[in-house]
């Protein structure tokens, strides 16, 4: 198989929502442990994209490659998919009725069918390593945004996943939380994760990114490796992207 | 994501003489014997009241029909217990049914829906008449075995349940989105989602509105006298043939009122206990 080290390819993705074509033909190519950072303005497409990797939007036209398998083929069993890509979402959506002890080990026990104990241990190791040992056992509403970020981050992990996908997820956050997740999800990239992340934290693609890329209107129009796209970006609308966000002080 | 209200906040009613210290709690308690005492003397100076207070408060009478209600009135509590049973189950999955995905459950989707209105649309006690008088009428064999309390409590089940089921469904929608898009991206299937996820989150949002449909249930448990069974109201008749006076009517009442106040409180505690858990974590 060529594609050995390849975690995550599209091939000329397309989704419309209705009229509105939101992704006008996807291509890219994520190696194993490589990290991918999306940029681009509100609407562009980012979250969409996300979105349908993880087949929470069943795509229009083109394919999605999961380390050699056809995501998007017929006949593929979506929750098996799902189980493999992991996704942290802007709002964190943790379930709200479940301690943060419920809310990692759910899945692990009804998608994988792991008993209560392993569950529980695996779930306590992942805790600690992120420092929310002492949270286990309480509510989503009693933690921070950065701690429930961190929890719906351990959430997915729990499920070993092969590649991470996050949506804008210090988007929600005031910014003195920004930091402790975006400590973690450094702490992933070491890790080896395979990471596609959707990100307006400049500063942040440009330290942990392998390469960037801009997405605009549907196309991905510009991508290489962050020193570049954010010194000497080739494409105009780039450049006025990043003018705008130097403009915003987040560069 | 978060429930809302302050938990330290008590009951609606008192809520505000709390804050505002001793003061208060004078006013309040004057004003509301000032109050009684006005309704009171209204009623007891009125012409006819010689006459009500013997029809309908004596205590004799009260004295002698109690037990006899009471007794009937387990009656009521088993029609309720079971029917409420049933009900909790059998709307749900009407519920469930009705938010069915896709153009494959259509016919499924659109008979739960000519349930719930064909159901919300009869009077309950036309639906008791019906089946009451008429299953046994089809003279089926293996029906006959039924009794008229199995079918009063059949007619309060699809009457309830058509209810029931919408205030689940008003439950499940409004439980966001985003929900079933965490579960779904964690490989959970749709059945499990909604078991574990969506499920749960919206009943702890219809207690409130389930329990008064059940207090109307309880209340309703009334009208299963009208094809037989001798349940309290019934009974109270019986008892007001043969005396000639209508306090077995008021035993009656009253036994309704005390089984709906503990229901009420029962349900205040369950919200109360659930907002304090999310909000204080576990112990």
């Amino acid at each position: 198989m060529s594609s050995k080290c390849q975690a995550l390819r599209l091939d000329g993705v397309r989704k419309s929502f209705g009229k509105n074509e939101v992704l006008k033909g996807i291509d890219l190519d994520l190696a194993e442990h490589e990290v991918v950072c999306l940029i681009g303005a509100s609407g562009s497409g980012k979250s969409t994209l996300l979105r349908c990797v993880n087949l929470l939007e069943p795509i229009d036209e083109g394919r999605i490659v999961v380390l050699g398998e056809e995501i998007t083929a017929h006949g593929v069993k979506v929750n098996e998919v799902r189980r493999r890509i992991g996704i942290v979402f802007q709002a964190y959506n943790l379930f709200p009725h479940m301690s943060v002890l419920e809310n990692v080990t759910l899945a692990p026990r009804k998608a994988l069918g792991l008993s209560r104990r392993d569950a529980a241990a695996q779930a306590t190791e992942l805790l600690d390593r992120f420092g929310l040992a002492d949270k286990r056992d309480d509510y989503p509403d009693r933690l921070s945004g950065g701690q429930q970020q961190r929890v719906a981050i351990v959430r997915a992990l729990a499920m070993q996943p092969e590649v991470m996908l996050l949506d804008e997820v210090t988007s929600a956050l005031d910014p003195e939380l920004v930091a402790e997740v975006l400590r973690v999800i450094r702490e992933l990239a070491d890790g080896g994760m395979t990471m596609l992340i959707a990100t307006h934290e400049m500063g942040f693609a440009r330290d942990i990114a392998s390469r960037v890329c801009f997405l605009d209107a549907g196309v991905i129009l510009e991508q290489g490796p962050p020193e570049r796209i954010f010194s000497a970006p080739e494409q105009e609308r780039t450049r006025q992207f990043l003018d705008r966000i130097i403009e915003a002080g987040r560069l | 994501m978060s429930v809302g209200a302050d938990p330290g906040r008590g009951s609606r009613i008192l809520g505000d003489l709390r804050g505002s210290g001793q003061g208060s709690i004078w006013i309040a308690t004057a004003s509301t014997i000032v109050f009684a005492a006005i309704v009171v003397a209204v009623i007891v100076t009125s012409p006819g009241w010689p006459a009500v207070k013997k029809a309908f408060f004596n205590r004799e009478i009260f004295v002698d029909s109690f037990p006899e209600i009471a007794r009937a009135f387990l009656l009521n509590i088993r029609i309720f217990l079971i029917a409420e049973a049933v009900i909790l189950v059998f709307a749900l999955l009407i519920a469930v049914l009705r938010g069915l995905p896709g153009p494959v459950f259509f016919p499924i989707r659109a008979l739960a829906v000519v349930y719930t209105d064909l159901f919300r649309g009869i009077p309950t006690i036309l639906v008791i008449y019906i089946l009451g008088f008429g299953a046994p009428a089809l003279q089926l064999s293996w029906l006959e075995r039924f009794t008229p309390l199995f079918w009063g409590i059949v007619a309060l089940v699809l009457v309830y349940s058509a209810y029931v089921a919408e205030v689940y469904r008003a439950g499940i929608e409004s439980v966001h989105r985003s929900q079933e898009a965490a579960a779904r991206s964690l490989g959970l299937s749709q059945p499990q989602t909604l078991r574990f996820v969506i499920i749960p989150q919206a009943v702890r949002r219809v207690i409130p509105p389930l329990l008064n449909d059940f207090i109307g249930l309880q209340k309703d448990t009334a009208l299963v006298a009208l094809i037989g069974p001798i349940e309290a109201f019934r009974q109270s008749q019986i008892d007001v043939a043969a005396t000639f006076n209508y306090t077995p009517y008021l035993c009656t009442a009253l036994l309704f009122v005390l089984l709906t106040i503990p229901m009420a409180r029962l349900t205040d505690w369950l919200i109360a206990r659930d907002r304090r858990r999310q909000l204080a974590g576990a112990a």
